[in-house]
């Protein structure tokens, strides 16, 4: 039934995006978005003002991926690994060290570019495969070390990360954070949109498409992935940012395989490499389980039953058309 | 500057014991159209593949207009100046003609991930020029404009091939391999691809450098022919030279001896 209405909602959205889309037409939906953004909290209990950030996280997160999976091809099991860095580099700088939230953010994307040109740099000459079993690897690595090192605080975690101002305005109810996740989604759309337009997306399509004519026609393709692989990185580190300072606690649980499996599945689910599709498929992921709370118990079965409909009438993913 | 564009020395191949080049010698003037030429499996291919860096010679020495190119990375050649196009036709699928030419231009461009996301005045300069450059390789081949936006493999046979040549044309090449650019062409394609190798030499000033089995084509185009049979060297010259060495007409009819016993 869910598979039938979201058929239907993918035909009509492939109506109006192959259609007559005008310029106009296309901006008067973006605003229309941008002001149902805007008004949500308003509209809202605080509950739902709470699930809505936490998906806009996950379309951060998404949006990253998709750098990676989507445009560059490279199958990432442990992206969780960047967004854990993103979130112990602040959670450890912020408690310990007592260093400025908007410091740390650039440390934060400091580091998760540097895991990412050490993890890369090696792994991405490898298939696809090989990258794939490295990569979980990776993110097993760092879970493992959040849970067990000192300084990020073992199973336990970080607790009392503290909430950041900026420019004398204290960014901590839920819809402070709410409206930063707004404006980082937006940011990571535009950023998402630009790159995929540029010579660098174009150079990932091109990799991804046919490796060996990519590198006849002169594009290093071991740079040219590397480069996707640290801008997703820097995704999840951002995104890994804001979520420890929104909680004002991190643990390792919040980094496990399935973290890294979930923000693939929305990437895939949406359908890979095309932005609007991508952030359908984290708004799904996300707030799935919760419209469908009511049926209790049942509602992670009626969930995966969903998806796997998905997933065999639409194995390109929701959104339709090409890249 | 001298006459010599690409030089080969002594170069030899093999996988697993089984040798594909034993110490070819072979040159490439500039401003030059030659063929390269031999039956089926003489290493022709292989001998591309050498030169643009995606087979490892284990022997000998590729000059390139004044550059060592032994056991260079393929982007890497390609950025000093060889292009190729393959054999059985390799466009990106899935993109769009144009798309396919610009790919062309990236070792010619420069712009990185920031300068897109800021979309700065100097990125999107360059966007236009790469459009522009793609567009008038593309009509320098003779692909029509309203093929342009199309996905580049529903575009007929012909066309493909044309878009391919575009495509290494948009590199900006010194020298140009062709792997086979005559096969599956009808005649009036052929001929047209003939003119387009003569512009391609004396409207652009690249060396083209052609494998190809028909022989008509080889005949009537090159200025100079090499002859490789079971990965060697066995003759060079001036077409009409080539067609009466005794050693060639015996590499291509001693074939044709064994197909008329069958």
């Amino acid at each position: 039934m869910i598979a039938t209405a979201l058929r239907r909602a993918g035909h009509l959205v492939l109506r109006f995006s192959r259609g007559p889309c005008s310029p106009f037409m296309r901006r008067a939906g973006v605003a229309i978005i941008l002001a149902f953004m805007a008004l949500a909290p308003f509209v809202l209990h605080s509950y739902g003002i709470v699930i809505l950030t936490n998906a806009l996280l996950y379309i951060i997160l998404a949006l990253g991926l998709n750098i990676v999976v989507g445009y560059a091809g490279l199958l990432d099991l442990g992206y969780a690994a960047f967004f854990a860095v993103g979130a112990y580099t602040v959670g450890i700088l912020t408690l310990n060290f007592t260093v400025d939230f908007w410091l740390t953010l650039l440390v934060a994307v400091f580091n998760a570019a540097l895991a990412g040109v050490v993890i890369g740099g090696p792994t991405l000459r490898l298939r696809s495969d090989y990258l794939a079993i490295v990569t979980l690897g990776f993110g097993e690595i760092v879970r493992l070390c959040a849970r067990n090192l000192s300084i990020t605080g073992k199973a336990t975690g970080l607790t009392g990360i503290e909430q950041p101002w900026i420019f004398g305005w204290h960014i901590d109810t839920p819809r402070d954070f709410y409206y930063v996740f707004c404006v980082l989604t937006v940011m990571a759309v535009i950023v998402s949109t630009r790159l995929a337009k540029s010579r660098l997306g174009r150079a990932w399509l091109y990799v991804r498409h046919d490796e060996d004519v990519a590198e006849a026609m002169g594009i290093n393709r071991t740079t040219v992935k590397l480069q996707a692989y640290v801008i997703g990185a820097i995704f999840a580190s951002i995104g890994g940012a804001f979520f420890a300072v929104n909680l004002g606690a991190i643990s390792p649980q919040s980094f496990s395989f399935s973290q890294s499996v979930i923000i693939l599945m929305a990437v895939i689910l949406g359908g890979m490499g095309k932005i609007p599709g991508v952030i359908l498929g984290a708004l799904i992921i996300i707030l799935g389980p919760e419209l469908l709370r009511d049926i209790g118990q049942l509602r992670l079965l009626v969930f995966a039953i969903g998806l796997l409909a998905i997933m065999l009438f639409r194995p390109g993913g929701i959104w339709p058309g090409r890249i | 500057m001298s006459t010599t564009l690409l030089s080969i020395e002594a170069l030899s191949l093999s996988f697993a014991g089984n040798k594909v080049l034993d110490c070819v010698d072979f040159t490439v003037s500039r401003n030059a159209i030659a063929s390269l030429i031999g039956p089926n499996g003489a290493g022709k291919t292989s001998l591309f593949n050498c030169m643009t860096g995606f087979y490892r010679p284990q022997r000998g020495t590729i000059r390139f207009d004044g550059h060592d190119m032994t056991g260079r990375k393929p982007h890497i050649i390609t950025a000093l100046g060889i292009a190729r196009t393959f054999q059985n036709l390799r466009l990106f699928r899935e993109m769009t003609v144009l798309e396919n030419v610009m790919s062309g231009l990236h070792c010619r461009s420069r712009a990185g991930a920031l300068a897109a996301i800021f979309a700065t005045r100097a990125q999107r300069a360059e966007e236009g020029e790469i459009v522009n450059f793609a567009k008038h390789c593309l009509a320098f081949a003779g692909v029509a404009e309203t093929k342009w936006d199309r996905r580049a493999t529903t575009l007929a046979y012909g066309d493909q091939r044309r878009v391919e040549i575009a495509r290494a044309l948009a590199t900006k090449p010194k020298l140009l391999l062709l792997d086979e650019p005559a096969a599956g062409l009808n005649t009036a394609e052929k001929d047209e691809l003939i003119t387009l190798i003569r512009r391609i030499r004396d409207e652009i000033g690249i060396s083209v450098l052609l494998i190809e089995h028909n022989t008509a084509l080889v005949m009537n185009v090159s200025e100079r022919i090499s002859v490789l049979d079971h990965g060697e060297m066995i003759a060079e010259g001036a077409p009409e030279n080539i067609q009466e060495n005794p050693r060639v007409i015996e590499a291509y009819l001693g074939e044709a001896g064994e197909e008329m016993a069958l």
